[in-house]
């Protein structure tokens, strides 16, 4: 078992390889299957345009060459460890995904915790009382949080505490129009996260309770909890450690599966929030057939998933040592 | 439309502006980018030669004197002396010949017509640029501004690709706001020019440019007041009327004028059915403008006339063959033509491909296929995203209506020839010609029209064009539309001249 983590890494990483490829095969084949070009994109967005102008312009972003020589040039570019370049934004593709990284995950990493966690206690707590009122109130919540498109909570979010009690900015990740920096930029940030982090929350920790409360009543049911409690063990000890342990596996299932949709899963709260983070990116880049930039950040968002895999991989561990053995 | 004045306080100097664009530019230079944001955001950091007035007169900005030569050969510009760079170097005619030769004439979309007969541009002294042009181009002294010719700084362009150069997102100019900050995805901060030429402007201290994507979200910033300016239709139509009865603010559609904007259907003339004239007036008497402009679009347009909306009071004609709303006549019409009601009473069957820019070109599909039902035309809409669209319409010509809309930029020559000029069938290339609508009578105008000195018989020439336009109807112009700004009533100034949307933001103050 020694060295087993390393190991597996290296077995993760050898096996990243063709799932990497077939990613950007797969989405450059895609995004050539779409209509239009970047080109026509410029040309579209300034309402003019000249024949010279879309010649010029194809040259100038390589759209002139063969599709095979193009894909080539991209990957010779991904394996040197460049991006390339978003003509549309004269930008590079991995200053861009820099800039917008922190912002997605000041979204999607406490969305996230605040989910998981307020949706493992309230399934669990759902499923002790399983049939009492309190699980009822529980069951018809979750059902509404998860029922209720994200967009029209956080729009609903923004009419409530934004605009009728204007306790909260109505979007933005700060106040623009204050030089703020330190404590203050700390405070106004956090203001500026309740509404779109809790948006997103509510969503995920509805699945989540759902799922804890399934997995917890069916742990219950098993042989080792009417023994640990004929041991004379505290409901507390049964129910949160020798239950509870076992109930957390799908949920950690599920934890990873959206960790890995962390870099563009949040696209509506993006945008309904004026949030600046990569999902909003990505789809601009894909209206725009911002080849690069879009598959840029594919890629990120792909190396992202296959990480977080083999973090929970590594979690299954810790929480059900019989994974271990495999 | 005249600019009434009304009485209006001293202007108050200082204050942070929050004012909305949307969506984010692309980069932050005009004279290389012809789009909407980016001519939001940039004329605050650049100056044009001229401004304009109401009557879209040039009025001198970076140019104090202009003469133009008799024979209509040579455009002689004087320019303001003891102006500066955000970077402190002065600024000369040769900003002016270099912004001409490599910019406006080899990149700009549109700039590359304006100027194509331009030969040079001769720099006697620092303060005198003469153009030297091959034929007469009145169209250049419409064409001026800080949008459309917009002078970039030669020291910092020269000898740079400029389409690529860093200053393009963090720009320099001579105007009256300096750049300050660019967080994409964020915001824009520009800062008052305490150097600015134009002694006591601007009034603001700083403009906050917000990208806010959602709509509903630029309603709740304008609503509770977190910005107070927002240009181009920035909410749904729906909303228009909730927001304009709210007491903090107003909606301004003045401003507007210079691009005089208006919505059409491109008919494709390849298509055996629409090949005929007749069946394109029948579908002009079918389609009831005042429907189109009242309700689909909420009040914000007017029936259209002619391609040359009536705001560009100059060139408009409105003596064209007009389509009254007749369902009698377009039936007449269309039987004339040869297209009985047959099976299911419907004569032929036509697709729609709208805008993709949102609901209200749909809505107005909507209305186009229901009204051309009533006379027999079965019309499917088709929706898809705007490159797919542009690639159908433009390149492949596989459509056989199509809606858009267009801008005038005050002269026909710029905005309005594109879409009639044979010259301008050009396969693959977007806001062209793609009816394929192509007579010696309408060529025979324009290549007239283009290089003719004399602007009385220019006008003539273009109202003619008009009269052309509207007899054959390669494209059925529906409604002139009105764009509108949103605005805090504390905010003053809102619109001081017909190109004021893409005009800075100098005169513009706050209330304390």
């Amino acid at each position: 078992m020694g060295g087993g983590i390393l190991q597996q890494a290296a077995k993760r990483l050898a096996q990243s390889v063709p799932v990497l490829f077939g990613v950007i095969l797969v989405n450059f084949l895609l995004m050539q299957s779409a209509p239009g070009d970047l080109a026509d994109v410029l040309a579209g967005e300034q309402g003019a345009a000249t024949p010279e102008m879309m010649l010029e312009l194809r040259a100038r972003f390589g759209l002139d060459q063969p599709l095979w020589v193009q894909f080539m040039h991209y990957l010779g570019n991904v394996l040197s460890g460049d991006l390339g370049y978003s003509h549309r934004l004269s930008v590079p593709v991995l200053d861009l995904i820099l800039e917008r990284l922190p912002a997605s995950l000041l979204l999607m990493v406490p969305a996230l915790i605040l989910a998981a966690g307020s949706g493992m206690l309230l399934g669990g707590l759902a499923a002790r009382k399983a049939g009492s009122w309190v699980d009822g109130v529980i069951s018809v919540g979750v059902l509404l949080a998860y029922a209720t498109p994200l967009f029209w909570a956080g729009l609903m979010g923004i009419v409530l505490f934004a605009v009728h009690l204007q306790w909260l900015p109505v979007g933005g990740m700060r106040d623009p129009s204050a030089d703020l920096s330190g404590l203050p930029l700390v405070l106004d940030t956090l203001r500026h996260m309740v509404l779109p982090v809790c948006t997103l929350a509510l969503f995920h920790a509805a699945l989540y309770a759902r799922l804890m409360r399934a997995s917890l009543l069916s742990s219950l049911q098993q042989d080792y909890v009417r023994t640990a409690r004929a041991k004379g063990l505290s409901p507390w000890q049964v129910e949160a450690v020798h239950a509870g342990r076992n109930a957390l596996l799908p949920v950690l299932t599920m934890i990873g599966l959206q960790a890995g949709t962390l870099v563009g899963g949040g696209i509506l709260v993006e945008t309904v929030f004026s949030w600046p983070g990569l999902g909003r990116l990505a789809f601009d880049a894909l209206l725009r057939r911002d080849l690069n930039l879009l598959l840029g950040i594919v890629l990120v968002s792909s190396v992202t998933v296959i990480a977080m895999n083999f973090i929970t991989d590594l979690l299954y561990g810790i929480a059900d040592p019989r994974v271990r053995a495999l | 439309m005249t600019g009434q004045v009304r009485a209006q306080p001293a202007p108050r100097r200082g204050g942070t502006l929050t004012a909305i664009v949307q969506p984010e530019p692309t980069n932050l230079v005009s004279a290389l980018t012809a789009g909407a944001p980016t001519g939001v955001v940039s004329p605050n950091v650049f100056d044009g030669l001229f401004t304009y007035d109401w009557d879209m007169n040039p009025r001198p900005s970076l140019a104090e004197r202009w003469e133009v030569a008799p024979d209509g050969l040579a455009i002689t510009f004087h320019l303001r002396p003891g102006v500066t760079w955000h970077d402190g170097k002065p600024f000369t005619s040769a900003d002016v010949k270099y912004s001409l030769e490599n910019v406006w004439k080899k990149i700009h979309p549109r700039g590359r017509g304006t100027f194509a007969n331009v030969e040079t541009v001769e720099t006697p002294d620092a303060t005198t640029a003469i153009l030297r042009l091959t034929k007469p181009s009145p169209v250049i002294l419409g064409a001026m501004n800080s949008y459309e010719a917009q002078i970039l700084p030669r020291h910092i362009y020269e000898g740079t690709d400029p389409l690529s150069n860093p200053a393009n997102l963090a720009p320099i100019g001579t105007g009256p706001f300096r750049f300050k900050e660019w967080v994409r995805g964020e915001h824009i901060i520009l800062e008052r020019n305490p150097d600015y030429w134009d002694e006591g402007k601007p009034y603001l201290d700083r403009i906050v440019f917000r990208i806010v994507p959602d709509a509903a979200a630029r309603a709740a910033l304008l609503e509770t007041g977190q910005a107070q300016y927002a240009p181009y239709s920035p909410v749904p139509l729906s909303d228009v009327a909730r927001l304009r009865d709210m007491p903090n603010l107003a909606v301004e559609t003045r401003g507007y004028e210079w691009i005089s904007p208006w919505l059409f259907l491109e008919f494709n003339l390849r298509k055996p059915e629409l090949a005929d004239v007749r069946v394109r007036r029948a579908i002009a008497h079918a389609v009831n403008r005042d429907i189109i402009a009242k309700t689909v679009w909420h009040g914000f347009g007017t029936p259209a006339v002619s391609p040359v909306p009536s705001t560009v009071t100059r060139f408009h004609n409105p003596d064209v063959p007009k389509y009254p709303f007749d369902v009698k006549k377009a039936e007449q019409l269309l039987d004339e033509a040869g297209f009985k009601r047959g099976a299911g009473g419907m004569r032929f069957a036509l697709t729609h491909d709208f805008l993709p820019y949102g609901e209200d070109y749909r809505r107005t599909g909507e209305y186009v296929r229901q009204a051309l039902r009533r006379v027999g035309i079965d019309l499917t809409l088709r929706s898809q995203d705007t490159p797919s669209y542009l690639r159908r319409v433009f390149a492949d010509y596989e459509f056989d209506i199509s809606s858009s809309w267009a801008s005038t930029f005050g002269d026909p020559q710029i905005g309005v020839q594109r879409f009639y000029w044979s010259k301008t069938i050009s396969k693959g290339t977007p806001w062209t010609n793609a009816s394929g609508y192509s007579t010696p009578a309408m060529d025979g105008v324009i290549d007239a029209a283009q290089s003719v000195a004399d602007p009385a018989e220019r006008v003539r020439l273009f109202k003619e064009m008009q009269r052309i336009a509207q007899e054959d109807l390669p494209s059925l112009p529906l409604i002139e539309m009105k764009f509108f700004t949103v605005h805090s009533k504390k905010l003053h100034n809102v619109a001081m001249g017909p190109d004021a949307v893409y005009s800075s933001l100098k005169h513009l103050w706050l209330e304390g």
